[in-house]
């Protein structure tokens, strides 16, 4: 095992207690990248002489004997949608293949204060449309478990970096299932905290009203840790709540009592993989054998999720990409003859397909004679699909569904049937829709090796309700300690 | 035939906020460095977000307030969409369906003028919503085909968009109620409404209603004329329309519905109206509320505050010093109509001189002239209400002499230097220094007039004999003998005492 694929709190203890050091810990990260990374293709950029500078002025001031930030010297990837000052912020796009974010997002501000090491940016869905990572405008993320498949996405490069034990925490955004149907496809953990925990300032938009930005880890002590770094409120954001920060690694190892936990039937619809519905069931039993109780709930409007969803995100999609015309940053287009073609050529070079084909579903479900068909309606039944949850959180501390409803796919399986990819994010999306919070964690392998997830969703700011009873089935269970088989 | 002109106007006017509407940027007017007051948020960089600044809402809550509007409790805000280079984000944030106010008038009273009375009207208003502004954009006009360039200062600034009912009947009353609206929101404070540097811009719609001879009513296609940038232009523009439209009609006869509405630009120089480019067809804003902001409730305690925050709005204000003083709608009219600081001033005038007719025919007329000539607002102006008062009340007293004060007004204007404050003391040094007071003392005067009177035998007899102009000559000797005499005085005891002889 290389060292950044140590369990967080043995790479904690090592790092306090000096046995290793920041830049040692970078270095390894460093290394990993550079044995691995050809293969797998999870990093757009990274500046090794920037991550080193940061690890060595942490050590220092550990050596001077001051008290370190929360994250004290471990290295984190950032999912390529986040600004950090000073470097290139693509979005996988070439729209913004040389935009250099001049300012920092409240999250990154965050981890500079936690004495994080910023590892480099990590590959993804361009603008974060897609379930694959297959949309980036520079390469395909591979999942370290099987290179011929998907890590899911579209933050794949996120989780594939820590999967392939290249970096222990990454940052993603889930807009519908973004961090949660990546960490599963890789056997990672991974958190989509409730709309408003986390400040969206500094998080490049694609659906405003849908996107969190969430941790992932190897394990849920890492992904607790991430999260109480990263959470809280920002005057930037109108939407973060200004609601106490828990601190979660410090109550993860307490067991919840008494833990009913909910189990939808439209969470086990045709087209479940067996061996997915087989994890979840075999879960679930870890979870009776620990004092919970199970209880039958029904979400009836879970059938539309995906539908809704895709009304809404890109309705929003289509107003948020609009700064994107090659006016004011961005790619330009280098022939033109008037104001209109520049527009046209601009966006026409610069997105790729799928960020067209959504761009064009949201400017249609907005435009004059459709805004009260297609938006309104979504927004109706949207809030029918909150609505949902509230009754279910009013029986049950938390929901256990499948995170997908296969494992990972190959590539290109899925590439050119855009309907069968969205329906991939079928057990995600209205986690998003409701703005709960969800979290992915590793809940066995396939016959052939492939990882496969559980999801837990809890009400509104129950994140530490998530965290805890995530630990409570990786205390039990084994899966978390398996390594993605890489070459090298 | 007679025709009716009918006309609405839409105004945007600017908030006079220190920040923008959703950032921290300044709103200073800064027409030489582009792009320096500007951030990620107005820039409209990825990942940057909007959050509302609560003054630009207190002043659109304060401007509703003045045009009378209901006030929603609950508000929320709107993308609207259009591409141009001086939108950054490639939308404007503004509100559509349900605007923070709704509903209010602006009430145009009779008016006394010199020319006569003109009607009063009130003007509906439909709404007032607030929006940001856009950046600005620069074309090479030289033909030589160079780039064009934006310049976002401006971008993001806090603009309310205040849109009449079509209510307007001339375009001397939209000339009217756009002066009404100016000093009302600058009597608040709201608003700088210069024009010239953008800060009140304005639209308007116009069309004619044609009653013909046989009891028919026409009604022409509406018209929009745009970024009419001087009331006059406004004025102007109207009337180029009023002849336009009616024989845009003898020679077509199209009516309203017969052909899309069209809109116009006014060209200064020339003095007409100009078809704009059309758009092919009427443009879809695709509006649909921003997510990046939370709606806004407005509770009744915060509009309780914002009401106890607002100042007499100038209509009362006329009604009050009409009241108080004794004043012509007229007066009263051109001293509220020079805004909040004037009239202020007026009425610490009128109080300290305890005579109201007197305090407005100073102000209006040799206070006005004085500032004018200087180039002075109110505020510039060297001498403060306090030390005018108090010059006007000597008349009152009947210490010194209309004359004299008016001496005494002159000598402190022309004396003063730049930032000097005058004072009451300045008043009676010059009064000493020029001996203006007015003499009381009936000896010295008795004794002046026993001289005089001695010495002009001939013109005490012309007077006995029925010449009243007579007397003229001897007024003037005793005044020069004894400075500071009442001449009205004087004359009344020279003519006592002639009638004794």
């Amino acid at each position: 095992m290389s060292t950044p694929g140590l369990p967080i709190s043995e790479l904690l203890s090592l790092l306090n207690s000096g046995k290793l050091t920041a830049v040692d810990l970078t270095q390894a990260c460093l290394d990993q990248i550079s044995r691995q990374d050809a293969r797998v293709g999870a990093f757009l950029s990274v500046d090794p002489a920037a991550s080193l500078e940061q690890a060595r002025q942490i050590d220092k001031r550990r050596a001077r004997g001051e008290t370190l930030g929360l994250l004290a010297g471990l290295p984190v990837a950032i999912k390529d949608v986040i600004c950090q000052k000073g470097t290139v912020t693509t979005c996988a796009s070439r729209m913004l293949e040389k935009f250099v974010a001049p300012y920092d997002a409240h999250v990154i501000e965050k981890l500079r204060k936690a004495d994080a090491v910023l590892l480099g940016k990590t590959n993804m869905d361009e603008f974060a449309m897609g379930s694959s990572t297959e949309n980036s405008a520079y390469q395909v993320t591979r999942n370290p478990w099987d290179l011929e498949r998907t890590p899911g996405g579209s933050s794949g490069g996120s989780a594939a970096a820590v999967a392939a034990q290249m970096v222990p925490l990454s940052l993603g955004s889930d807009t519908g299932g973004s961090i949660r149907q990546p960490a599963g496809l890789c056997s990672v953990v991974g958190l989509k905290p409730t709309y408003g925990r986390v400040s969206r300032y500094g998080l490049i938009a694609y659906a405003s009203s849908l996107d969190q930005i969430g941790p992932f880890a190897q394990d849920v002590r890492g992904t607790a840790l991430l999260l109480e770094a990263i959470a809280g409120a920002d005057s930037r954001d109108s939407t973060s709540v200004p609601k106490d920060v828990p601190r979660y690694s410090q109550t993860l190892e307490q067991p919840l009592q008494g833990l009913r936990i909910g189990v939808a039937r439209e969470h086990f619809a045709p087209g479940l993989d067996p061996e997915v519905e087989r994890s979840v069931r075999e879960a679930l039993r870890v979870y009776e054998s620990l004092g919970a109780t199970l209880q039958e709930i029904s979400l009836p409007h879970q059938k539309y999720a995906v539908a809704v969803y895709y009304i809404v995100a890109p309705s929003e999609a289509s107003s948020n990409l609009a700064r994107y015309d090659g006016v004011h940053y961005g790619h330009r287009a280098a022939q033109f003859d008037s104001m209109v073609e520049m527009y046209s050529a601009s966006r026409g070079e610069g997105f790729g397909s799928e960020v067209k084909r959504r761009i064009m579903l949201g400017t249609y479900a907005l435009s004059a004679g459709y805004y009260d068909a297609y938006y309104l309606k979504a927004l109706k039944v949207r809030r029918l699909i909150r609505n949902d949850f509230d009754a279910a959180f009013q029986q049950v501390d938390l929901i256990a569904t499948p995170v997908n409803p296969t494992p990972a796919f190959k590539i290109g399986e899925l590439v050119n049937d855009p309907l069968a990819m969205y329906l991939s994010d079928i057990y995600t999306i209205s986690a998003n829709l409701a703005g709960i919070p969800g979290i992915s964690v590793q809940a066995g392998f396939s016959s052939g090796g492939l990882p496969l997830g559980l999801q837990l969703l809890a009400a509104p700011f129950e994140e530490e309700r998530l965290l805890r009873a995530a630990r409570m089935l990786e205390r039990e269970t084994e899966w978390h300690r398996r390594r993605a088989p890489l070459a090298g | 035939m007679h025709t009716t002109t009918i006309i609405g106007l839409e105004v945007h006017v600017q908030l006079q906020t220190k920040t923008k509407v959703f950032c921290g940027c300044s709103t200073a007017f800064n027409p030489s460095n582009p792009n320096v007051q500007t951030c990620p948020v107005c820039l409209g960089l990825p990942g940057a977000l909007p959050v509302l600044n609560g003054e630009a809402f207190r002043l659109a809550v304060k401007t509703a307030m003045a045009l009378k509007c209901a006030i929603s409790p609950y508000t929320k805000w709107d993308r609207k969409q259009y591409y141009y280079p001086d939108l950054p984000k490639g939308y404007q944030i503004s509100q559509y369906d349900l605007p923070f106010s709704e509903d209010g008038f602006v009430e145009l009273e009779p008016q006394e003028t010199p020319e006569g009375t003109v009607p009063g009207r009130r003007v509906g208003i439909i709404r007032a919503h607030l929006e940001e502004d856009a950046g600005k954009n620069t074309h090479d006009e030289t033909g030589r085909g160079l780039d064009s360039q934006v310049d976002l200062n401006r971008a993001g600034t806090p603009l309310v968009e205040i849109v009449s009912q079509p209510d307007l009947r001339s375009p001397s009353e939209a000339r009217r109620y756009l002066e009404e609206l100016r000093l009302l929101l600058t009597y608040l404070e709201v608003s700088d409404c210069n024009m010239q540097e953008g800060s009140l811009r304005c639209d308007a719609n116009v069309n004619l209603h044609i009653h013909t001879d046989d009891g028919h009513k026409i009604a022409t296609p509406i018209v929009e004329v745009k970024n009419l940038n001087s009331f006059r232009n406004v004025e102007l523009a109207l009337e180029y329309e009023e002849k336009r439209q009616l024989e845009q009609w003898q020679k077509t006869g199209q009516k309203i519905g017969d052909v899309a509405k069209e809109t116009r630009g006014f060209d200064a120089t020339r003095g007409v109206t100009f078809a704009q480019r059309g758009k092919e067809e009427a443009s879809d804003y695709r509006y649909f509320p921003d997510p990046d902001l939370t709606p806004v409730i407005v509770s009744e305690t915060y509009l309780d505050e914002v009401r106890q925050s607002l100042c007499e709005f100038p209509a009362d204000r006329r009604k009050r010093l009409a009241a108080a003083w004794q004043l012509s709608s007229y007066d009263v009219g051109v001293i509220v109509g020079q805004g909040r600081e004037f009239a202020e001033f007026f009425e610490e005038v009128a109080q300290l001189g305890h005579d109201g007719k007197q305090a407005c025919n100073w102000v209006t007329q040799d206070v006005l002239r004085e500032m004018n000539e200087r180039g002075q607002t109110i505020r510039e102006f060297p001498l403060r209400g306090a030390v005018l008062g108090n010059l006007l009340n000597r008349i009152t007293q009947k210490q010194i002499t209309i004359k004299s004060a008016r001496e005494v007004f002159a000598t402190l204007l022309s004396e003063t230097h730049a930032g000097q404050v005058l004072s009451a003391q300045n008043i009676d040094q010059i009064i000493a220094e020029k001996g203006l007071a007015l003499v009381t003392d009936t000896g010295a005067i008795d004794t002046a007039i026993a001289e005089v009177l001695a010495k002009n035998p001939k013109i005490v007899a012309d007077f006995k004999g029925g010449k009243q102009g007579a007397i003229g000559p001897l007024v003037g000797q005793v005044m020069k003998a004894v400075k500071g005499a009442d001449p009205a005085a004087v004359r009344n005891l020279i003519a006592e005492k002639i009638g004794q002889m």
